[in-house]
């Protein structure tokens, strides 16, 4: 008996509500994630079947209310009211409460009814209601609303088949008869009312939360444990995940030195190694920090330690309009922006998440380092300023303080130009601290490597085998007494990249950048690490740093005889690189989390902007500063 | 304390004082009389369960300070001093004696 249309159920609740773990639990893995016109609200959808009818199953953004205070929480309202085009109106609403605050959700609760769906309540966390020694008369409760109440244990199934058989027949849903007042006051009563009907025994306040709460958020022991986990988020992307990475980077190296032994010298071989298989390897090079990260994030997040993180720093990052949860997105960013920016999805606010997402490039991640590392090594002489503290030493430190705080500024200004906030409130719900449940844990950090595999993999492979042909293509033959290295760079020289590096030199020429320098500008959006090996390429080097440092250091301007990389050149390269959104990974993961291309073009245009104004800046400036001391 | 009778010689409560949420240390309850803003803010703070009569209790701040934690309608609310001090409050559970 295959029905027609499926049924299109809306669930509507608070944050916290256990609303998350129900759909997972009704729909499983089969859902698809959108974003919803206009807006970062992410948009999920999930199916299920109950005696041959399909049931679609809406989860709609968390809300406390359906009378919104800024335009991402307008959502919820706008799907209910069928005021948003392209979405279907849902048929009829499940809300979902906490049975532990349900004195609180009859607010909510009573907004939904007056919209006059037929409307059903599951009552979730039922266990934790009767561990604290509180007690609900449901039926009671069934009355006193009109609509079909439903109690369950999410994530261990309990009244889950209950709640299917309901969920397959709303039509048969009883309704309310009486719409609850609009006025908050009078459906505070209304909602006092009903509370005080159907509640046969109070519930306790949770000991055992409170007990760790004293720890957690005392004001020393709570303030080291925040340090200690932020600390080991860094140390997981930065160090942990580095041997699993390694491993990769050599799976990937002797892959491709197999196929150019395989294939020697042919265009084929050279495609597969160096465009394919090391395409291959940019995408899967980033999964370690990617589950790493979000093993952590999502253990945290269940046991409901990152609300309490939240809490901590609230009144550092609300400084800068933010919240706690972007500081580990941010701090993440650290090490590298590609985990950094999917870890905002635990942001709850949609605009403080798409700020975060903007800013975290700026952050120093790891893949700056091999930049510094050569230029400083090679132009930023080695003297001791003072002790035992050297210039580049002293370089390295500015150069990586200077990235955050510019992130910081940039997310104070785009919080009050670009995303003006609403002047929204910060009401956050401390969850009580629950056990984690390990199929709902590993089915999120799958979830999340799974996204960026398919979702910003395919881009990450698509570009990385572009700029493999606009490095290759067109091929020329070497001029006679070329040896290897040689040839290699004339037919960089030569080749779309090549090209492109002259065609911009116009504008990096203020800068102090030649052509060359243009090349490995193109050739880093790879990843910026893959600045040096373009530039050892060009200047015909060996890989070893050492060669290439001689190599550039002895370059000369071949009209005016000066060096190339004179100091201000260097300065501007090194502080370029600090504020240019040089990598397509990035822009490729900004991509999937906003489901736009509008916010990875804006982040790259503005990084650009920076970075180049404060490049020609830094270039003025040290030869102002080299002129002023001659 | 001076006690005030009516006319029928029935004691009347003292008008108890009332002080911004803000002002509540933790440990303590009070009651909700009013939220003093009209506006969308207001309106949300309503939504979250912060009615006249409602008792709230606060828990504890923030290791910087702000913002804070309070429970009421059986659950645990963060709240920043810049919404807190739009909630009026009266020491004590509605009807009894401020606690000791």
């Amino acid at each position: 008996m295959a029905s027609s249309a499926p049924i299109r159920l809306g669930l509507v609740g608070s944050p916290n509500a256990g609303k998350t773990t129900l759909f997972n639990a009704l729909t499983g893995l089969r859902s698809r994630v959108g974003n919803y016109p206009g807006v970062t609200v992410e948009r999920r959808e999930g199916q299920l079947e109950v005696g041959g009818r399909r049931v679609v199953v809406v989860d709609l953004p968390g809300t406390y209310s359906l009378d919104p205070i800024s335009s991402d929480e307008a959502v919820v309202s706008r799907v209910i009211d069928g005021q948003l085009e392209g979405v279907e109106v849902p048929e009829a609403l499940v809300v979902v409460a906490d049975a532990c605050s349900l004195e609180r959700s009859l607010m909510l609760v009573g907004q939904v009814l007056r919209r006059g769906l037929p409307t059903c309540l599951v009552l979730s966390m039922v266990d934790e209601l009767a561990a604290r020694g509180g007690s609900l008369d449901r039926e009671r409760l069934e009355a006193a609303l009109g609509i079909p109440v439903v109690e369950v244990v999410g994530h261990r199934g309990r009244g889950l088949g209950e709640l299917r058989t309901l969920l397959g027949d709303p039509e048969s849903w009883s309704r309310s008869e009486i719409p609850p007042p609009e006025d908050p006051y009078e459906r505070g009563a209304w909602a006092d009312s009903i509370w005080s009907h159907v509640v046969t025994q109070r519930a306790a306040p949770n000991a055992r939360s409170e007990a760790i709460d004293r720890v957690v958020l005392h004001p020393v022991w709570g303030t080291a444990l925040f340090a200690v986990v932020m600390v080991t988020f860094f140390q997981l992307i930065f160090a942990w995940a580095a041997p699993a990475m390694d491993a990769i980077d050599g799976g990937i190296a002797a892959a491709g030195e197999a196929i150019h032994t395989a294939l020697p010298g042919s265009l084929l071989g050279a495609f597969l190694a160096d465009g394919l298989v090391a395409g291959v390897g940019s995408v899967v090079i980033f999964l370690p920090q990617i589950v790493l990260l979000f093993a952590l994030l999502y253990l945290l997040e269940d046991v409901g330690y990152m609300a309490r993180a939240a809490f901590v720093v609230d009144r550092l990052m609300g400084r800068i309009g933010l919240e706690g949860r972007s500081f580990v997105a941010l701090l993440s960013s650290y090490a590298c922006a590609v985990p950094g920016i999917m870890a905002t999805r635990t942001i709850p606010s949609p605009r403080d998440r798409l700020v975060t997402i903007l800013v975290a490039p700026l952050m120093t991640c790891s893949a700056r380092l091999p930049v510094y590392a050569l230029l400083i090594g090679a132009f930023v002489p080695e003297q001791t300023v003072l002790g035992p503290i050297g210039l580049q030493g002293l370089v390295l430190m500015g150069l990586y303080l200077l990235g955050p705080a510019v992130a910081l500024a940039a997310a104070a200004v785009l919080k009050r130009t670009v995303l003006p906030g609403e002047g929204l409130p910060f009401t956050m719900e401390l969850p009580s601290y629950r056990l984690p449940t390990p199929s709902l844990w590993l089915s999120q950090v799958w979830g999340a490597a799974w996204a960026f595999l398919r979702r910003a993999g395919t881009i990450i492979l698509a570009v990385s085998i572009l700029l493999w042909m606009l490095l290759s293509f067109p091929q020329v033959e070497p001029e006679p007494g070329m040896d290897e290295r040689q040839a290699a760079g004339h037919a960089l020289a030569h080749s779309f990249a090549g090209r492109a590096g002259h065609a911009i030199e116009p504008f990096v020429e203020p800068l102090g950048f030649d052509w060359k320098i243009g090349v490995g500008l193109i050739a880093s959006l790879a990843a910026r690490e893959v600045i040096v090996s373009t530039l050892a390429q060009i200047y015909a080097a060996s890989d070893e740093e050492d060669s290439l440092r001689a190599s550039v250091r002895a370059d000369r301007d071949p009209e005016t005889g000066q060096p190339v990389f004179d100091p201000p050149t260097v300065a501007a390269l090194l502080v370029f690189f600090v504020f240019a959104l040089q990598c397509m990974s990035t822009l490729a993961i900004m991509r999937r989390e906003t489901n736009s291309w509008r916010w990875p073009a804006f982040a790259f245009g503005y990084m650009l902007v920076l970075a180049w104004t404060m490049a020609f800046a830094a270039n003025r400036l040290t030869a102002a500063l080299l002129a002023s001391s001659t | 304390m001076k006690t005030d009778f009516n006319s029928d010689g029935v004691v009347v409560p003292a008008p108890a004082a009332t002080q911004p949420l803000t002002g509540l240390a933790p440990g303590g309850t009070a009651t909700v009389v009013s939220v003093e803003d009209g506006g969308p803010v207001g309106r949300r703070l309503l939504e979250l369960g912060l009615l006249p009569g409602t008792i709230v209790r606060a828990l504890r701040h923030a290791p910087l300070g702000d913002p804070g934690v309070y429970e009421l309608r059986g659950y645990r609310l963060c709240l920043r001093r810049s919404e807190t001090d739009r909630v009026v409050v009266t020491p004590g559970r509605a009807g009894e004696p401020p606690d000791a």
